[in-house]
């Protein structure tokens, strides 16, 4: 057998048993190399269970700075005894399964093509400590001492984040820092390493940092000024407004008075949550909710109204795995389509993709800007993936000098200067009408929102041809959307070609990289990521410029080629999919595979074992 | 269609404090049934907030869906208005009330869109206390789809159709203080003398105000055999005594014989005084307005004006610590915490 040999690239997995603490661990483990300098992309894949059910940790180790999913797994770490066939199963040929050899492993799970390694993790717990939780707990920080010594982690990186892991209770310090030890010493001592795969310290950091999307989401909220935030908790989207709170509690107090310059309320369902959304943004304060698909399908009929009364909606779609509960701790892209024509009737909502912490915390902030300007709800969709995993991220950035766009909204002064107020008269001639604050003019101003039709001025009507008239004006207000919402990111080929991806959101790392292993096949693509919905014109010029473009997308029904075929009459023949909706990120290597069957001309040899779309791992 | 309402007044019509005169506070014409008793109730609300000098336009009326719903438009024409979602008004209102809390808020239900579709966010509305009144248009049948029973539609009640209501009713005042409401009061629209001073006195309310108003519908509730109709309202009322609403600003000159009437300042300095109040109710004890509240229902009554009060409880602001400064005010120098302090969160990423 041929031991698999790299440094500084390669994919790890810890299987565990959730509740048993081994999260904190695992992470310790992925920030250490994160600090020698290594691009890292940890991924939690658990269960919909709060204790005793298997959950793995997934590290991408990439100096190349691939941080999507490759695919594969190089090294098992094994502590759960229930998942252990399927963990060795997963194994590339070559590959190393480390597991607790206090007790000797199942005959039938040996494997001639990998290296098995045992380490007896649960006996010297049991002969260091005496606390059965001291036991499960410093078990985890054992297995991470001992990879300390098995992929030559730098010793002293893990002890300084040990200290800033428990700053303030530096009681913990030396007892981790011990455990630490005894598994490095135990390896040491009793077993080669290290091994074929291991790590050097590199410079391929630089100043990004490691933050999950959904606190960089709710960081967002925080200086894109929102006040007032209103939810219901549900898996994935409930850290947005942990992160909301928690950074609200430290930056936006009032410094004389105590008081909160925010309000947080926790509604009784997603229904009240929209609503209550909505009656801040109608009142002037910039509001938002997050939620996942469950909760986007309960808000879609106030999401009508908003879009029908116009009134600036922010709303966080943490996307997880449909339909009903499905999978809800598993990730999906797969409510592009209920979302970007939520609720009855005709309409159509405005969708920000963002693809990393930074692009959570930018269209963060800027939701606020566009839902105040453009009068209308604003979803941004983000997924379980990139909202509760630590991201590799450019560092966050705000610039002092910049100003709330509150939109069209007319002062006292304002409505004094003026004839006649027309809630819905399109003064401007970009579709957008000018609104007033409720108590703004004691004479001026006042009317009334509804959902029900009515005309320019606001009152109530029938007739055909006022509805007809706002409906399209409207549809003119969407073409205005197109030149606001962030523009699509394109990539060109070194080589002449008509062919090209298209991705969004969190398929973006992993299609580059696949993209990267196709141009070595000998095909070339060009790549746009698309940013927003309505699609603006470079979106609509990229897909004239190509003969055959391959959508990418983690959902079954090809949602977002379905969203370019509507929008732009474009036939099926031309947009080809590339899917993955197991639950799981897609990865790099099924994105080639599946594209590679796509072009029947070229020699279709997968690199190694590989998943098909649709089976599972 | 709203019709708007002529502005052509009786040039001697009282003007209030504020200068205005009651048209002031109307709004359009309205577009009910003629005789529907919800109009009596718009009429109430304007009569209250004129003599209560109520600037209009600091008062925000909001509603759901339904007769009861669409009757915000037929008063406070200068009044910023909501005509939302079924069911949903009260949490429109809690998003707005967190926007700004220097504004009154007026929510307007119906007895479908509280009682059924809203029950949830009424509950809830309840729960948190939110600064609010809320009146309920009460008629037990579903007015804008032809005259269905409604869940506060009594059991064995009929309406026009004929088929005595088979279920029992729920009752709102009775679930409000259940529910933890901190002022709940019933009155008929029929009966403006208790009307009035209870919607004023609900106004200055801190916290959930509920006025359930019993409003006949005129067209399909109104026969003999539905106990929303008004005769049978008038003849089942039963007061829990007068409620008399003085101002703040108005000094007190009435005096009335000690033991049969009780004053109760409110919280914004306005006084209610409660006279010829039934024996067997306090009304600021809970456990006391219930038992009224039941004993009025089994004898096949209609309990209505203050049924409880606790003039002292916490609104939703103060107990979320919110800013004093309406949040819809706050700017970037209020909210914005700046790059510095955004490169430290960078730093502790790291």
């Amino acid at each position: 057998m041929k031991s698999l040999e790299s440094i500084n690239e390669f994919v790890i997995k810890f299987a565990n048993v959730n509740g048993t603490g081994s999260a904190s661990a695992n992470n310790l483990f992925a920030k250490a190399l994160f600090r020698m300098g290594l691009p890292v992309s940890p991924k939690n894949i658990f269960p919909s269970n709060i204790q005793g059910l298997p959950t793995w940790y997934e590290v991408r180790v990439s100096e190349k700075g691939y941080l999507g999913r490759r695919g594969g797994v190089d090294i098992m770490l094994s502590v759960n005894p229930q998942s252990m066939p399927q963990d060795v199963r997963e194994v590339e040929p070559g590959g190393y399964f480390i597991y607790d050899s206090t007790k000797p492993l199942d005959l039938r799970l040996h494997r001639k093509d990998i290296n098995i390694i045992g380490i007896p993790l649960t006996r010297i717990c049991n002969e260091e400590y005496e606390d059965p939780r001291q036991r499960q707990l410093f078990k985890n920080v054992i297995y991470v001492g001992a990879l300390a010594a098995l992929l030559d982690i730098d010793f002293a990186v893990l002890t300084e984040l040990v200290a800033d892991q428990f700053k303030g209770k530096e009681k913990l310090v030396l007892p981790n820092i011990h455990a630490l030890e005894l598994g490095h010493q135990y390896v040491k001592a009793n077993l080669d390493c290290p091994l074929g795969i291991r790590v050097r310290k590199s410079d391929k950091v630089g100043d990004k940092i490691l933050l999950d999307g959904n606190t960089a989401l709710g960081l967002g909220a925080i200086y894109g000024g929102a006040t007032v935030a209103a939810w219901y908790p549900i898996t994935p989207s409930t850290s947005v407004v942990d992160a909301y709170e928690r950074y609200a509690k430290r930056l936006r107090i009032d410094p004389g008075t105590g008081r909160q310059n925010f309000a947080i309320v926790q509604a009784e369902d997603e229904l009240a949550a929209i609503g209550m959304v909505i009656g801040a943004g109608w009142n002037g304060a910039r509001a938002f909710t997050a939620t996942s698909g469950p909760g986007l399908s309960l808000m879609s009929e106030f999401l009508g109204l908003a879009y029908f009364a116009e009134i600036p909606t922010v709303l966080f779609d943490v996307q997880r795995a449909g339909p009903s509960t499905g999978m809800p701790t598993r990730t999906q892209q797969s409510d592009v389509l209920s979302a970007a024509y939520a609720s009855h009737g005709d309409t159509k909502q405005v969708l920000l993709f963002p693809s990393t912490p930074r692009e959570c915390f930018d269209f963060g902030a800027l939701s606020f800007d566009l839902a105040d300007r453009l009068q209308t709800p604003i979803i941004l969709m983000t997924d379980l993936d990139l909202g509760m995993n630590d991201n590799m991220s450019d560092p966050l950035e705000w610039d002092d000098e910049r100003k709330y766009d509150r939109g069209k909204v007319l002062t006292a002064e304002d409505l004094d200067n003026m004839e006649r107020f027309g809630r819905y008269l399109d003064v401007d001639g970009d579709a957008i009408c000018y609104r007033t604050y409720p108590g703004t003019h004691p004479e001026k101003g006042a009317f009334f929102t509804r959902g029900t039709s009515r005309d320019e001025y606001a009152i109530y009507t029938e007739r055909g041809e006022e509805y007809e008239k706002n409906m399209l004006r409207l549809l003119a207000k969407w073409e205005t959307i197109k030149s606001y919402v962030p523009r699509p990111e394109i990539i060109r080929s070194e080589q002449q070609t008509e062919m090209a991806v298209l991705y969004y959101g969190t398929s973006e790392e992993a299609s580059r990289e696949a993209l990267d292993y196709l141009a070595a096949d000998g095909v070339h693509l060009n790549a746009m990521r698309v940013r927003a919905f309505p699609f603006n014109d470079e979106v609509e010029q990229f897909m004239a410029d190509h003969e055959q473009v391959f959508v990418i997308e983690q959902n079954r029904d090809a949602q977002l080629r379905t969203l370019l075929m509507a929008e732009f009459e474009l036939g099926p023949d031309k947009l080809k999919s590339v899917l993955c909706f197991d639950g799981t990120p897609i990865s790099a290597r099924n994105i080639r595979k599946q594209i590679l069957m796509h072009l029947p001309g070229y020699n279709v040899t997968p690199l190694r074992r590989e998943r098909v779309v649709g089976q599972g791992e | 269609m709203s019709y708007q309402q002529p502005k052509f007044r009786h040039p001697s019509l009282p003007v209030n404090d504020l200068g205005y005169t009651r048209a002031d506070y109307e709004g359009a014409i309205s577009t009910l049934c003629a005789g529907c008793g919800h109009d009596s109730i718009s009429g109430s609300i304007v009569r209250a907030c004129h003599e209560l000098s109520l600037e209009p336009h600091k008062i925000a009326k909001l509603s759901g869906i339904g007769c009861s719903s669409k009757s915000p438009t037929y008063f406070l024409g200068k009044s910023h208005g909501f005509n939302s979602v079924h069911g949903r008004m009260p949490s429109v209102v809690t998003g707005a009330a967190m926007a700004n809390r220097d504004l009154l808020y007026l929510g307007v239900s119906g007895d479908g869109d509280t009682a059924s579709i809203g029950m949830g966010q009424f509950a809830h509305a309840i729960r948190r206390n939110l600064n609010m009144v809320y009146i309920v248009m009460n008629n037990g049948c579903y007015g804008l789809t032809k005259g269905q029973d409604s869940a506060t539609a009594d059991e064995g009640s009929a309406s026009k159709k004929g088929d005595p209501n088979p279920f029992g009713a729920i009752d709102l005042p009775g679930l409000a203080l259940q529910l933890g409401a901190t002022f709940v009061a019933r009155s008929f629209s029929g009966d403006k003398e208790q009307l009035v001073p209870l919607i004023k006195a609900a106004m200055s309310h801190r916290g959930f105000a509920l006025i359930d108003v019993v409003s006949p519908c005129v067209t399909f509730n109104n026969n003999s055999a539905s106990t929303k109709s008004y005769e049978f309202v008038r003849e089942h009322a039963e007061a829990t005594g007068t409620v008399d609403f003085v101002p703040m600003r108005e000094e007190i000159t009435t005096s009335y014989e000690p033991g049969h009437s009780q004053e109760v300042t409110m919280h914004d300095g306005s006084v209610l005084r409660l006279r010829k109040m039934a024996e067997d109710l306090d009304p600021f004890d809970r456990g006391s307005a219930m038992m009224a509240l039941e004993a009025s229902r089994s004898s096949g009554q209609i309990l209505t004006g203050l049924i409880y009060m606790d003039k002292d409880s916490a609104d939703l602001h103060e107990v979320l610590n919110t800013s004093r400064r309406p949040l819809n005010t706050l700017a970037e120098e209020d909210l914005c915490p700046g790059d510095k302090v955004l490169q430290n969160i960078n730093q502790s990423l790291r």
